[in-house]
């Protein structure tokens, strides 16, 4: 198998490498100290045709392929998370259903401000619950048919871009009666009547990513905004979770390259017992076995990027890539941290951000254990 | 309306700069970029397009891996690119390379209201040389340096030059060849559409087929024959040694300075 990159590729990398040097990483490290929304980032992402990315251009995107939204997700993650993560919801799980699933009307109206043509909107994904979390079918949030709309109630819980974005994927039930099948998926904007937004996640990591509660009061949803058929919405997400995870496996991948590009510098130039410490066995032997981990992930991670391009099902890869590449994100910020001393406990270095920023990644998404669950029903 | 930009593809000096044993830059060993300064004549180029719809064209001499450059100008939204490449070529010094580039541009034939844009200078040779010849060569007025530019529909040109003390403004008419810096504005990145119409974007390489009818191509007058440079020696130069500060404004300090001068047989 061949993951040289296409000539396009590997211009997009360069560009987006560029970009993420020269943009975010000035300001990576007060977005998680101060907690801010990188908006400008985010506008600037809208401008470059960052976001919403493998939208064909005739809804407003520059038709990329989903390897090169997996590219920018890793390079943006290399130095900064929380901005890889909000791209990555907004491309993989509210993008990605809308463009599989929704209607020619449905495309019309919601793919190109998606891609921030007229408007730029950031889209999220509404499907966990306080108790419908790995369990993602009992779903409790119902959507009554009245006459042309559909009423929601319920809540949504550790919504990405909650209090940001524009557009949402929601999943709620239409029957409860069947359980996993009475599932049905909506299309739902910020400003239909009944919508709010509810609690503030104070998080460990991911600081400029904001996460929220969803609340549904009464919410009106007009009845074309269902989002595929009545009763698929579970499919749906779990559909659409087998893209998302491509996605986390690029964030996750790219912090481990960030935090070993990090570290690769600082060995360089800490000086202890008369010598580099990256003179030091332990450090190379380190060192070079992460690196050979993080290109062992990446080829996961290509393999079901080229899956997915080949229009085949990569649920087992897309689970296999972001179990390895997020348990990688744990292990090679934690080791690399290490090298750092004290200093890599400090916020003076990008370490303990990084660290910080990679345990969410065992988590959402599906966790690691999800994974395992997802791999072995599959293979086993 | 069209506008020319003149890139050139540099060795990237924030790596590691290779030299051959007789002095020259060893250019295969190294990894390349676009010249900066020519990066804000793309910018400059672009920003007029996106005012008035004018078509941009891209033009590099160099090598075919030069390639990589020009496509990278499309995806930042040049419309065409052009590669002017031949062994007749190689080892052009400033004169003869402006003399082919001057050649290019007279093959793609510039009208009344076209302007040609290029960068103050390459970092390899910082001569700041080559802008300015090719202007002599197809006759156009030039202003080097621009620092701002203003367009007007009649095709006036303003342009505010920047020199070590001070500004200048030169106003003229087009056509006319413009050299910018870095102060003129901050380069767009290339964006993901761009990027996919990049190589679908009409490219063409000028070989010395192309070229070898115009007046100015002439065996005499190209490639390292045609080159008046010859590089005798090249060599880093000495560092200067530190400055050093006398702070105070009494007597005291004017004293202590025109000591140390004297000292040294200044004054």
């Amino acid at each position: 198998m061949d993951f040289t990159l296409t000539k396009e590729q590997a211009m997009f990398k360069k560009m987006i490498h560029d970009f993420t040097e020269n943009e975010i990483r000035p300001i990576a490290a007060d977005t998680d100290l101060t907690g801010d929304y990188p908006a400008e980032t985010m506008d600037k992402l809208f401008d470059l045709g960052i976001m919403g990315m493998t939208v064909p251009k005739e809804y407003g995107g520059a038709g990329a392929d989903g390897f090169m939204s997996a590219i920018a997700i890793e390079e943006i993650s290399k130095v900064c998370a929380s901005t890889g993560d909000i791209v990555a919801g907004h491309n993989g799980l509210c993008v990605a259903p809308i463009l599989k699933h929704g209607t020619e009307e449905q495309k019309q109206k919601y793919l190109p401000r998606l891609c921030g043509k007229g408007r730029k909107s950031v889209g999220g994904f509404c499907l966990t619950e306080p108790n419908a979390g790995s369990d993602a079918s009992k779903c409790t949030t119902v959507a009554k048919l009245e006459g042309d709309h559909y009423v929601l109630n319920g809540a949504k819980i550790f919504i990405t871009s909650g209090s940001e974005a524009e557009v949402f994927v929601v999943m709620a039930m239409t029957d409860p009666s069947k359980g996993t099948k009475g599932i049905s998926a909506f299309i739902v904007e910020n400003t239909f009547p009944g919508f709010s937004v509810g609690k503030h996640e104070e998080k460990m990591g991911l600081h400029g990513s904001h996460t929220t509660e969803i609340v549904f009061t009464d919410c009106i949803v007009p009845k074309e905004n269902m989002l595929g058929k009545e009763g698929k919405g579970f499919s749906l997400a779990l559909g659409s979770l087998d893209g998302g995870r491509i996605g986390i496996a690029a964030q996750s991948l790219g912090i481990a390259e960030g935090a070993w590009n990090e570290c690769k510098e600082y060995i360089n130039s800490r000086v202890q017992f008369g010598k580099p410490i990256a003179k030091f066995q332990n450090t190379q032997f380190v060192m070079a076995d992460l690196y050979t981990e993080i290109e062992a992930a990446r080829l996961l991670l290509y393999n079901a990027c080229a899956k997915q391009a080949r229009g085949e099902r990569f649920t087992v890869e897309a689970a296999m890539a972001k179990l390895t590449c997020s348990e990688l994100a744990m292990k090679a910020t934690t080791k690399c941290l290490q090298f750092f001393g004290g200093y890599g406990y400090t916020r003076d270095f990008p370490m303990e951000r990084m660290m910080r920023d990679a345990k969410i990644t065992e988590i959402y998404e599906g966790t690691s254990e999800i994974q395992r669950v997802v791999i072995s029903s599959n293979v086993l | 309306m069209k506008i020319i930009v003149c890139q050139k593809q540099v060795p990237d000096t924030s790596g590691k700069v290779a030299v051959n044993p007789d002095g020259t830059l060893n250019r295969a060993s190294m990894m390349t970029i676009t010249n900066p300064d020519d990066m804000n004549a793309v910018e400059a180029a672009l920003k007029i397009k996106d005012a008035t719809g004018c078509k941009v064209i891209v033009i590099s001499m160099g090598p075919p891996p030069a390639e990589g450059m020009l496509r990278e100008a499309l995806a930042m939204g040049a419309d065409e690119a052009i590669l002017v490449s031949g062994r007749e070529f190689g080892g052009s010094d400033t004169y003869a390379t402006s003399q082919i580039l001057a050649a290019a541009i007279t093959e793609i034939g510039l009208d009344p209201d076209d302007l040609v844009i290029c960068g103050r200078q390459a970092i390899d040779g910082d001569t700041a040389q080559v802008g300015p010849q090719i202007a002599e060569k197809i006759n156009v007025p030039q202003i080097s340096y621009a620092a701002d530019i203003k367009l007007d529909a009649d095709g006036t040109v303003t342009v505010q030059r920047m020199l070590e003390d001070g500004f200048m403004m030169i106003q003229t008419h087009t056509p006319c060849l413009l050299t910018c810096i870095k102060e003129l504005n901050k380069p767009r990145y290339m964006s993901v559409e761009g990027i996919m119409a990049s190589y679908s974007k009409p490219y063409q390489v000028f070989d010395y087929e192309r070229l070898k009818d115009s007046p100015l191509i002439d065996p005499t007058t190209i490639g390292l024959k045609g080159s008046p440079t010859n590089i005798l020696k090249s060599f880093t130069p000495p560092l200067k040694g530190a400055g050093m500060m006398l702070e105070g404004n009494g007597r005291e300090t004017c004293d202590k300075l025109v000591g140390i001068l004297a000292e040294k047989h200044i004054i």
